[in-house]
């Protein structure tokens, strides 16, 4: 049991008293800017770096893992509460989390996804101590071909979004697909549908468009409405979960929290992907289904747990083997060498004190998030007794401010509104919005990987069926979409 | 002002530096008290570092009083160039810390602002270029590499940064030198050498390039093969040749440098340039530069703005050749 020794001398190193102050400010400040659609952890800790002048590197890795566990929960309140994610991997968490809020609901959302967050976390920290290495090997397996069949199987969860209509949904996530490809394309390095505009070189940031399809467009669609505007939300039952929610919520938390991890660890899994993953796998297991889309504590409890495993399993790949596969993670190790510290797969050798005291600090600034989330579930709720008209300007001052601060560019502003207004469009006229987003994130990612796998097998498109990785994801994605056809059929017939 | 910067550099007696430098700096730069860092990319990146560490330097060493970083990325540095060139125009103590990516990005993007619009301050730093394969690659020198290459290039798939950067360039300037064609080589772009590191490990390409700091780490554990460096000459307690060494007539580095605006006095343009060489001269610059490899290819002034003016000719020709430009 080497590894127990190594953790209990990481703790030795996380409760040292400047330390736990350190993950403090870390989980405090990340819950913070979690909360703001703009800022995100990388940036965040971006603009920290320099604080590695004068900082001992134990003290600021345990500051910045505090900022990026605290970002995954914070994210979650805002999602939850005003319908405006405050990172791209809470996104799903306002389909359902903002409907259980209009009910009244958002304390149990909150804790929900407090909770979820918290038992995701440390299993996710739990896989990072345990299973790094052998899941790392695993995870390099995925070749280009492999991803693609990935996106496959994520695009057949997309289903679960669609809504009624599956022509509007379509059309949704067509338009989605279309405002990720703007942008120079990487694989040649030329501009598409960029219109001359250097500012969108680097494409449409999912946030902007996120924070205007559902913010700003919802918002607009209220004020277009006044009858609604004078109703306040009245908060229901007690500020807590009650026992069905448990009920309901324990499996979705160990669900996502298994699938958001290896999605984490992958090195171009990311945090979105297995968020929506859970949200379909939620649908599909969930006795009362027809909740979905009015407000069910499954799809809250499911994909907030899948992001904040997947938080922990960025972190595999960067300690075992010292590669960057996040925004984050990159950021991370551009402050390792500052210190003249190279990660790589001998940092675990050369620096286990600091790989050690930065994993346990991970328990503990789970433990602090949880406390610090927890009580103030009930409290934030309260944010929704503010009447509908004041709530609601709020809401785009706060979606107007947190996308200046993305990159301090009036095109993004332009943007935001402008999105909004199709936003208010879609919503008049009973479009979805949330394929809109998700094809915005899979669209090029699934792009992308498809190009890559052409180049390496120069054209041959038998590569997605000669892997056996591949060709197992693409059996799982027809699998997924065929079973409930036949099972309806089935039961059709036996009626 | 070499004469009073040797000068400078012989007076290694602290006390002698103290009782000088009030006088000098009223004289000289005045001007120069507050350094104003323009970064045309997010925080956290390359450029972004080299002006932290400039920053750290130039107070460490007490050259400047302070200093302010102000970061507008985007497209290699084709968003922030224009608010360079317009709104900072004249700013007598601004820096911008960019380089040959940028030089890229500009050609591939047909921006319409040039970095020779700018007035070139020094180089600083440069990072040279690796070539790896994985550990199981049956191929042990660059030779090998390169026969597989033109025997097909559509076996050899590589991987690297995004299209038209320093990695890609460089797999053209490679084709082209072992008498292929730079069109043909399959390139397998990703967004940075992390992602294109996992491809590597995980033996999805045939071979990688990019900065030899993405890859050391995985070529000291034993989990890539270097084949080559892009360096001018061999590097102490590295034992892989450079391209020249392994056949191919190519060098290439990925240099950093600093840029005034246009419009500067000429006393605010020497006045940087002294600024930039005594901090280049300073115990915590060549401190900084141990600490994050950087190679020190120093070269200020008029040389410099010679040397980028053959630069951009250069890496305009090698994109042409892999039809980006």
């Amino acid at each position: 049991m080497e590894t127990l020794d190594l953790l209990a001398n990481g703790f030795a190193v996380a409760l040292q008293p400047m330390n736990l102050l350190w993950a403090l400010v870390g989980v405090t400040l990340g819950t913070a800017i979690g909360v703001l659609p703009g800022l995100g952890p990388a940036l965040t800790i971006a603009l920290l770096l320099p604080i590695t002048f004068s900082v001992p590197p134990t003290a600021a890795f345990i500051l910045f893992a505090g900022i990026y566990y605290g970002a995954m929960y914070g994210g979650s309140t805002t999602s939850i509460l005003l319908n405006t994610p405050g990172e791209s991997a809470t996104i799903v968490t306002a389909l359902e989390g903002n409907k259980m809020a209009k009910k009244g609901r958002a304390a149990s959302a909150l804790a929900t996804a407090a909770i979820g967050s918290f038992v995701a976390g440390t299993i996710g920290t739990l896989g990072l101590t345990f299973v790094a290495p052998p899941l790392v090997e695993f995870a390099l397996k995925f070749g280009p071909a492999d991803y693609f069949s990935l996106m496959v199987v994520a695009f057949v969860a997309v289903s679960a979004v669609l809504g009624s209509s599956t022509l509007r949904g379509l059309t949704a996530l067509s338009f989605g697909i279309l405002l990720g490809l703007v942008g120079i394309d990487l694989q040649t390095g030329q501009a598409r549908f960029t219109f001359g505009l250097p500012e969108l070189l680097d494409g449409i940031n999912v946030i902007v468009v996120a924070v205007g399809l559902f913010a700003v467009g919802e918002t607009l669609y209220l004020a277009a409405r006044p009858k609604t505007g004078a109703s306040v939300i009245k908060l229901q039952g007690r500020a807590w979960m009650t026992k069905e929610d448990w009920q309901r919520s324990w499996k979705p938390w160990l669900r996502g929290s298994f699938l958001g991890f290896p999605f984490g660890a992958l090195p171009a899994g990311g945090a979105e992907v297995p968020t929506f993953v859970s949200y379909f796998l939620e649908k599909k297991l969930s006795k009362k289904p027809e909740e979905f889309g009015h407000g069910a504590i499954e799809g809250v409890a499911g994909p907030e747990a899948a992001n904040n495993a997947s938080a922990a399993g960025v972190l595999v790949p960067m300690l075992a083997l010292g590669l960057p596969t996040s925004a984050t993670a990159a950021i991370m190790l551009s402050a390792f060498q500052s210190y003249g510290i190279n990660p790589g797969p001998l940092l675990l050798q050369n620096q286990p004190e600091l790989v050690w005291g930065l994993i346990a600090s991970l328990y503990v600034g789970n433990v602090m998030l949880l406390v610090l989330n927890l009580p103030l579930a009930g409290l934030w709720a309260k944010i929704l007794t503010i009447p509908a008209p004041w709530l609601y300007s709020g809401i785009l001052v706060f979606a107007t401010i947190g996308t200046y601060g993305i990159s301090q560019s009036w095109i993004d502003l332009v943007l935001l509104y402008l999105i909004g207004g199709v936003g208010y469009l879609m919503r008049r006229f009973d479009f979805p919005t949330a394929p809109a987003v998700i094809g915005m994130i899979l669209g090029p990612f699934a792009e992308q990987e498809f190009r890559r796998a052409m180049t390496i097998s120069a054209g041959d498109m038998t590569t997605f069926v000669t892997r056996p990785l591949s060709l197992t994801l693409l059996i799982i994605a027809v699998l997924l979409l065929v079973v409930p056809l036949l099972l309806r059929l089935r039961t059709r017939k036996a009626r | 002002m070499l004469n009073r910067r040797s000068f400078l550099q012989t007076t290694a007696c602290a006390g002698t530096m103290a009782a000088l430098l009030p006088g000098y700096a009223r004289n000289a730069h005045a001007a120069i008290d507050q350094v104003q860092f323009f970064v045309p990319a997010n925080p956290g990146g390359g450029w972004d570092q080299t002006a932290r560490s400039m920053e750290q330097a130039m107070k460490s060493a007490n050259l400047i009083k302070g200093a302010q970083v102000t970061n507008v990325g985007g497209a290699g540095g084709a968003v922030g160039l224009p608010q360079f060139v317009n709104q900072w125009k004249g700013r007598g103590n601004a820096l911008m810390v960019a380089g040959m990516v940028m030089v890229g990005a500009l050609i591939t993007n047909k921006s319409p602002v040039k970095v020779t619009q700018t007035v070139p301050i020094a180089r600083l730093t440069g990072e040279f270029e690796v070539i790896v394969v994985p550990n199981e690659s049956p191929f042990k020198t660059l030779k090998d590499l390169m026969a597989a290459f033109k025997a097909d290039p559509a076996k050899v798939s590589w991987a690297g940064g995004s299209a038209g950067g320093t990695d890609h360039i460089l797999a053209g300037m490679l084709a082209k030198a072992a008498g292929g064609e730079a069109k043909k080589v399959s390139y397998v772009a990703y967004s940075g050498g992390g992602p294109a590191l996992a491809a590597l490990l995980g033996n999805q390409v045939s071979c990688g390039v990019s900065g030899w700091g993405e890859f050391s780490e995985q070529v000291k554990a034993g989990k890539l093969r270097a084949l080559a460096i892009s360096a001018d000459k061999r590097q102490p307690g590295l034992d892989v040749p450079t391209i020249k060494e392994a056949g191919f007539d190519v060098e290439l580095y990925n240099w950093r440098g600093v840029f005034a605006p246009p419009g500067i006095k000429d006393a605010d343009k020497k006045a940087l340039i002294e600024l930039v060489t005594r901090m280049r001269d300073s115990a915590p610059w060549q401190e900084q530069l141990k600490t994050r490899e950087w190679t020190d290819v120093f070269l200020a002034g008029d040389a410099y703005g010679k040397y980028l003016e053959a630069e951009i000719t250069r890496i305009e020709g090698i994109l042409k050749d892999l039809g980006l430009a």
